[in-house]
């Protein structure tokens, strides 16, 4: 008898915890307001990505087309990767006398692993995260980029 | 193969499990004889994502070999980047402000509960239970969304860094943090609502797996896994590390030693991050978030070792300096490795089917195993 009784106990209390699972997931299936899947790409327009979102590195243009880059290598040294390479040149200020300046900050996005440590490195915030995911392209030579604007010089004032 | 082949009897079946398999972890692969369906040896076959991380960290300086480390166990990334923190710290003799403290550890619970409630989706999948899955991903999502705000990064944050954490908390941080909370609170009692009370899902996991105090400590098993044989290994209390010696919270222990002792600890311990959580996230003190360090790291000639518990055990830096900038040898101590030597005892006369059970309450991380 205490056999059955145990028995009948045991059956009873594992119907009883299948339904009490079973009644949880009839609410959330009959409660479609909870659904919080994200409907990418179609949410494109209303996705924003948090200000400190890191998606790739980019040099930051004033409207004049200048730049705060000096050139001074802070970040290619603090990259673990390899992802960045900066060329520097000689410019001639107004007195006669030569100055190193940026030339170009190559900036190869195939290897950046979005580690943040350039940004920190930087001295004068000339480089920034950007909020940009979408990195796919047909040819791996794209993602070889070239962040300082054609044409563009460092900002007055910057050292 | 053919050497494994002629020391089986006659009658066995030799088959392989992963490295694809769907059911295994990353990529695993299990080399696993059978009689009838009978387990009588497994074998995990490992180096399919060694990327010799080790080796990579001697080359890079004390500020870039963080980042490596994320993609041991990327599911505690932010308590690897801690630990990595902590041994620099140790050799550069850096007073962290308090400030970072208290961050740094409310970010470790944070990952803590996330990446418990992967495992708990992913082994309820792995018996055979999908919907699990969904839950425990809705409430991580709000999680990764917390880190992604204030760390830049829902994965591989990188946040850590030798004297403290790398910015200051977002303003919406503190807010979000007590907001998931609350929402939490309820969920976790769904958890249980759902799998735990399942009849069917306890009689799959009691007794299953055993694994008894002793040979816990005798494989090196760490964290949940041997927390659950009842061994007392949790190193926040054993050797409290920033705040944890401060904070009001217990040492989860069950004395089964089976799957379902190690799916209760970790059932509990998800609670005790909850009571962490709490206990911080209205008593961040102000200052600096970081501490004044020099711009090139030099740690002294010496040897230092530092250790953090992660969400599946102990995980060890132990780094030797010449005095350079970059270490002479880096070796870390992933609780994956140690607690997966001993799945070979306990799959030992188990059915095919359970082994997917008890690995599932193993959770093993590939690459934190492989590095």
């Amino acid at each position: 008898m205490a056999f059955l009784t145990t028995y009948l106990k045991d059956v009873l209390g594992g119907v009883r915890s299948l339904l009490k699972g079973m009644k949880l997931t009839g609410y959330y299936f009959t409660h479609h307001k909870e659904i919080i899947t994200q409907q990418y790409p179609d949410n494109k327009a209303e996705l924003k990505l948090p200000e400190r979102f890191r998606g790739e590195v980019i040099m930051l243009h004033d409207e004049k087309n200048e730049h705060a880059c000096t050139g001074c290598t802070a970040c290619e040294l603090a990259c673990p990767n390899g992802t960045i390479k900066i060329i520097t040149k000689f410019d001639v200020t107004p007195e006669g006398k030569k100055k190193k300046a940026l030339d170009t900050f190559i900036y190869h996005l195939e290897l950046c692993t979005m580690c943040n440590l350039c940004i920190e490195a930087c001295p004068t915030d000339a480089i920034k995260m950007a909020q940009n995911f979408e990195h796919s392209v047909y040819d791996r030579s794209k993602l070889t980029k070239k962040l300082n604007n054609p044409g563009s010089k460092i900002r007055e004032g910057v050292e | 193969m053919i050497e494994e082949l002629s020391t089986t009897e006659q009658g066995d079946l030799v088959i392989n499990v992963g490295p694809q398999h769907p059911s295994t972890h990353g990529v695993l692969h299990l080399v696993i004889t059978l009689n009838g369906e009978t387990i009588k040896k497994v074998e995990p076959h490992l180096g399919y994502i060694h990327r010799s991380i080790e080796k990579m960290c001697e080359s890079l300086s004390y500020r870039q070999f963080i980042y490596v480390t994320s993609r041991m166990d990327y599911l505690s990334s932010h308590i690897n980047n801690h630990g990595c923190a902590l041994c620099v710290e140790k050799g550069l003799q850096i007073e962290v402000p308090p400030r970072a403290k208290v961050i740094r550890v409310l970010m470790d619970e944070l990952t803590r509960l996330a990446s418990h409630q992967l495992w708990w989706g992913a082994m309820a999948m792995d018996v055979g239970a999908l919907t699990p899955f969904f839950h425990a991903f809705r409430e991580r999502e709000a999680i990764n969304d917390i880190m992604e705000e204030t760390c830049g990064a829902r994965l591989t944050m990188n946040y850590m860094v030798p004297g403290g954490v790398m910015a200051d908390i977002h303003p919406n941080f503190q807010r979000k943090v007590k907001e998931f909370l609350s929402f939490f609170h309820t969920k976790i009692d769904e958890y249980d609502e759902l799998v735990t009370d399942n009849v069917i899902f306890k009689n799959r996991m009691a007794g299953v797996g055993h694994l008894s105090p002793e040979d816990a400590i005798s494989y090196g098993c760490t964290g949940p896994t041997a927390r659950g044989s009842g061994v007392s290994c949790d190193i926040r209390k054993l050797y409290p590390y920033e705040v944890y010696g401060d904070l009001q919270f217990e040492e989860i222990s069950e004395k089964g030693g089976d799957c379902f002792a190690r799916y209760l600890v970790r059932m509990q311990e998800m609670r005790q991050s909850i009571k962490i959580i709490e206990q911080l996230i209205d008593n961040i003190p102000g200052g600096e978030h970081l501490a004044k360090t020099k711009a090139v790291l030099k740690l002294p000639k010496g040897e230092f070792y530092s250790r953090v518990e992660t969400a599946r055990g102990e995980f060890g830096v132990y780094i030797i300096s010449e005095g350079g900038t970059t270490p002479y040898r880096i070796k870390f101590r992933s609780p994956g490795f140690s607690n997966l030597s001993a799945l070979d005892h306990m799959a030992k006369g188990h059915k095919i089917g359970d082994l997917v059970a008890i690995m599932g309450t193993l959770d093993l991380v590939i690459p934190d195993i492989d590095r």
